[in-house]
């Protein structure tokens, strides 16, 4: 089973096993990981499921698309070129292992 | 001490999470009449439907949630009566003691009155049980008609278009989603849904429908006298509060259980939040019921606060959004008919804003498929600034950029000229 490894700004970390398919926003509700909202369902539409992505993961990721990086653009913490919706992102056999950075705020 | 909360939607979560987050160390209970972990709704009328198999529901919270935060959910239990006097809810075993309740009981949909309502095939869409039910259905469907054409009715067309179904929409007012919707947007998106292959018949609202030779729902038939085939139906056409549990309390309601600024009852134990509540509004108009996403959680966090002592107005900006189809329509603060308009960006490629003025001033914004102006035009109607028409009708004017300029309220007119 892929696993996704959410990092809090204080450096803890929770592994979850998680289905191909599902999305980092949609497992990160799921099991309760503090500091995912995903207050509009997954609709790239609220920007509180903001992540960064750690650079060896960016390869295999989906392209942003436009309302993912307008939306990013006004997410509560910091933009960087590691930041994306985990709502738009899907777990496949590429992103089997993905590790993941929450930001300190959503809000 | 102990908070009661009835209703385990997205704001009776909302505000049992607030409270421990902002520190309450007194008992939470949520009472929650549907079973289950509770869910988003939003989804149910948009990805839940998409073709494929059936998707599970996006959960409000994870389950493990209750456990950690300390927070008992009593679900599939509703609340069956309050008794203030005793700061007492009943339920159908036993009763909950409250020091604060707060009513987060949401909005059922409103229903039909007309011949053959009750056929098999018409269905409504609030809950994950209905979600189910038309997710179903769809694959088999042929010909869908849907009975009115606000937020729920089109998305759901829009979906039942995906299935590669015949889709039709009755709607007796003039123009799609007219409660909220500038005309101008109204009537972009009826030209929009109907360039999707809907068949959108405004001005035309249900007479009655009939039975196919299965018993089931075989045709609508219009306030026209037009017939439509269908063997599948969604009934659309509006919602109305949850607050007879508040009106037979003593509370007063009128569309909604009636708070103050600060969401409180005229029972000071007493809150109400979200689809439920009629409260003040601090952009413009008098008092607002809203049925939103936006409105169940900024109150809810509003009302833990009130809860906790703070003694503060809710005035949160109103924002809504909705996908429909490839329309992705996004709303900040809330237009009046009688404002003044201005479309910025391009109708034809289905990416413009129109910005609404009151008295010269930006009041509301809405976008299709421009969330950059969107998330620009909520942070200036949040911060207050002072957008004018002649501003916005400048030359390189766009939203964005006025949003990234710090914000100065402008002063009156009197003192400057405009
Ligand atoms: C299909 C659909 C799509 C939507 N799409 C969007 C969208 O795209 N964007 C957006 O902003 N909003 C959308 N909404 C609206 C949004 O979901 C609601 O505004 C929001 O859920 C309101 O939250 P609430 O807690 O007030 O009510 P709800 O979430 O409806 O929760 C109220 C709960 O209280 C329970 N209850 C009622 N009475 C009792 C009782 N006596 N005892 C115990 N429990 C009780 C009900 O069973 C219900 O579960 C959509 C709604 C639906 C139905
Ligand atoms: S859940 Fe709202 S943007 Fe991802």
């Amino acid at each position: 089973m892929p696993t996704i490894t959410y990092t809090q700004p204080n450096g803890t970390q929770q592994t979850l096993e998680v289905a191909e398919g599902t999305t980092l926003m949609r497992a990160a509700v799921s099991n309760g990981i503090t500091g995912i909202i995903g207050e509009c369902g997954g609709q790239a539409m609220c920007a509180t499921c903001h992540v960064y992505v750690r650079p060896e993961y960016a390869q295999a990721l989906p392209e942003i698309r436009e309302d993912e990086d307008e939306m990013l653009d006004c997410a509560a913490a910091e933009r960087t070129d590691r930041s994306r919706l985990a709502c738009q992102i899907k777990i496949d056999a590429e992103l089997a292992e993905i590790v993941v950075d929450i930001p300190a705020g959503q809000l | 001490m102990s908070v009661v909360i009835i209703g385990g939607g997205q704001a009776g979560l909302q505000v049992a999470d607030s409270l421990r987050t902002e520190g309450y160390e007194g008992k939470i209970e949520v009472i929650a009449a549907e079973s289950g972990l509770p869910y988003q709704r939003p989804p149910l009328s948009k990805d839940y439907l998409a073709p494929g198999k059936e998707p599970v529901p996006l959960p409000l919270r994870g389950a493990s949630f209750f456990a950690e935060k300390n927070i008992t959910l009593h679900e599939g239990v509703p609340a069956l009566a309050i008794d203030r006097a005793e700061q007492k809810v009943k339920l159908t075993e036993g009763s909950l003691d409250y020091d604060h309740l707060v009513f987060a009981t949401g909005a059922r949909n409103r229903t039909l009155s007309c011949p053959g309502v009750s056929l098999p095939g018409i269905h409504g869409l609030k809950t994950l049980t209905d979600a189910k039910a038309l997710h179903a259905a769809l694959p088999t469907a042929r010909n869908i008609v849907i009975i009115g054409a606000g937020f729920i009715g089109l998305e759901f067309a829009a979906a039942a278009l995906a299935h590669g179904c015949d889709v039709t929409v009755l709607e007796f007012a003039p123009r799609p989603m007219g409660r909220a919707l500038t005309p101008v947007m109204g009537d972009w998106f009826a030209a929009a849904h109907r360039s999707q292959g809907v068949d959108l018949r405004l001005g035309e609202g249900i007479d009655r429908f009939e039975p196919g030779t299965d018993g089931r729902v075989g045709a609508a038939v219009s306030t026209t006298g037009a017939f439509y085939p269908a063997d599948l139906v969604l009934v659309g056409i509006g919602v109305q509060p949850n607050d007879t549990l508040a009106s037979n309390a003593g509370l007063e309601t009128s569309n909604g259980i009636v708070v103050d600024e600060m969401l409180r009852t005229a029972d000071p134990a007493v809150l109400a939040i979200g689809d439920c509540a009629s409260f003040p509004s601090a952009h413009g108009q008098l008092r607002l019921r809203l049925e939103s996403v936006q409105n169940a959680t900024d109150q809810a966090r509003h009302a833990a606060r009130t809860v906790l002592g703070a003694d503060h107005p809710y005035t949160e900006l109103p924002w809504f959004w909705s996908t429909q189809g490839p329309y992705r329509l996004q709303m900040a603060g809330l237009a009046r008919p009688d404002d003044d308009m201005l479309v910025l960006g391009d109708q034809a490629a289905a990416k413009f804003s129109v910005l609404c003025f009151r008295e010269g001033v930006l009041s509301a914004v809405e976008s299709v498929n421009m969330a950059a102006d969107h998330m620009a035009a909520r942070k200036l109607l949040a911060a207050g600034a002072r957008i004018t028409r002649t501003q916005a009708e400048a030359e390189g004017f766009t939203l964005k950029a006025a949003g990234r300029a710090p914000v100065v309220p402008v002063p009156p007119c009197s003192a400057a000229p405009c």
